[in-house]
């Protein structure tokens, strides 16, 4: 249908907390927007800021890093640390090539949050479909100068 | 006779300092050697030859072009696909052309800011009936042309097919020499290959002491006399090093000056911004977000510092058009 945008959203999620959580989301019939594609990692510690580049490069409209909660949640003791000392700087370099705050979530969600998880998938696509496709594709392809 | 065998050299500049150019004059002595083994076709820093001359010359008939400067205006593009034409091996040489070097920070903004910038808002600028250049200017002997600026500096692997790179703000000249030596001995290595420089970090070339990075506080170069003989990063200092392709001999901590990040990224590294900003970021001594957050707040210009020399060639390659 003409006029209508249904944003693609890649979602980075640790394997033992937030996939777990989007795991028993569905498994509890929990009602989510097929907008979220989720990409398993072992921990978010493992979520290079190249990846979530990546993504927006190829046409993402909404990027979600999502892991264990600090301190002690993380299953490799500390890899979260790791998230939370990144993530910032890439909010703060994404702002600077143009690409809005409310296009990259991150926090924590452990496995006991399925519901959280839901309300989350479902509240940030809202965010980005209300802020129009991003469509850094594009602006790659173009030939103008 | 011996002339024959003469390669036929060109060397062209388009958006660029200078510097590369003084790097092919920094072989001192070896310069002789370069000219007793290649006729110069094209120079026009050094040389009186055209653009009409190398338009003369058939396809192909340069076997070599050392082009550095990024492409930035209608004029860059035309001669980087002029050149292309002409000459057999095309390379992108330093970093300007190999992955847009500081001009490339100008895709950070457009160019109609970047003019009004220039042309209207800097305080020393006198114009007071705010001329900004035009592409075409009738005056009374005709109309005069002068090339269109780009709203993306592009590297030069971007606008035509390049042979090899030649990473360095400037290439230095023991790998410059060591770069036209496998040219005369045709010992190429295979075509879109990086040459002139190492398959490791500037880390591995740096002979500094190293030991934990736990970082409480980033410094600016301004802000802090560093420590001589230990690590620039451990003492909080925002270093290209560990993100940085090696080759120059890690000449800027030899000098208690930090790495920029001006070989490129590493062998495999897709986006050297990112690989350098998740560097840095993870040796930060926090253990909660506020911490973190405040403490990765003393970069203040977090693109400018990781994509020094990159940003053109990076995943991104420029800020968003029509959103500021």
């Amino acid at each position: 249908m003409a006029g209508t945008f249904e944003p693609r959203i890649i979602a980075f999620v640790c394997n033992w907390c937030t996939y777990t959580a989007a795991d028993n989301a569905g498994v509890s019939r929990l009602e989510q927007p097929p907008n979220v594609d989720v990409i398993r990692v072992m921990c978010s510690g493992r979520i290079e800021p190249a990846f979530i580049l990546k993504a927006f490069a190829m046409g993402a409209d909404g990027v979600i890093v999502s892991g264990c909660h600090p301190p002690g949640d993380c299953y490799y003791t500390n890899g979260n640390y790791k998230t939370f000392r990144r993530m910032p700087l890439v909010e703060r370099l994404l702002e600077q090539f143009g690409i809005e705050k409310e296009r990259f979530h991150w926090g924590w969600i452990s496995g006991a949050e399925a519901i959280k998880w839901a309300q989350l998938t479902h509240e940030f696509t809202e965010r980005v479909r209300a802020l129009g496709p991003l469509n850094w594709s594009r602006q790659l392809e173009s030939k103008e100068d | 006779m011996a002339k024959k065998s003469k390669l036929k050299l060109g060397l062209y500049w388009a958006a660029s300092c200078g510097g590369c150019e003084i790097a092919v004059v920094e072989l001192r002595e070896k310069i002789l050697l370069l000219d007793e083994a290649a006729d110069i076709l094209f120079w026009p820093v050094a040389m009186d030859f055209k653009v009409k001359d190398v338009e003369a010359m058939p396809d192909g008939h340069m076997d070599v072009c050392l082009f550095n400067g990024a492409i930035r205006t209608s004029e860059n593009e035309e001669m980087a696909h002029l050149l292309r034409r002409k000459s057999k091996v095309l390379v992108a040489f330093g970093s300007c052309a190999y992955e847009g070097c500081i001009p490339g920070l100008a895709n950070l903004f457009d160019k109609d800011s970047i003019l009004r910038r220039v042309y209207l808002e800097v305080p020393t600028v006198d114009n007071p009936r705010g001329v900004l250049p035009q592409p075409a200017t009738h005056l009374p002997e005709g109309e005069v042309e002068i090339p269109r600026l780009y709203n993306t500096v592009k590297t030069l692997g971007q606008v035509t097919d390049v042979d090899y790179f030649v990473p360095g703000c400037p290439p230095q000249p023991h790998q410059i020499w060591a770069a036209v030596e496998a040219i005369l001995g045709g010992k190429l290595p295979p075509k879109g290959s990086v040459v002139g420089a190492n398959e490791k970090t500037v880390c591995d070339e740096c002979k500094r002491l190293r030991e934990e990075k736990r970082i409480k506080k980033f410094y600016r170069y301004h802000e802090i006399i560093p420590d001589p003989e230990h690590c620039l990063l451990e003492q909080g200092i925002v270093c290209a090093g560990p993100a940085t392709r090696g080759g120059c001999g890690a000449l800027c901590p030899q000098v208690n000056q930090p790495c920029r990040g001006c070989y490129g990224p590493p062998p495999n590294v897709m986006d050297q911004g990112a690989a350098l900003l998740s560097a840095v970021a993870s040796v930060v001594d926090a253990n909660s977000e506020e911490e973190a957050a405040r403490i990765v707040g003393d970069i203040l210009d977090p693109a400018g510092t990781f994509y020094r020399f990159g940003l053109p060639a990076s995943t991104l390659h420029r800020a968003r058009l029509g959103n500021r």
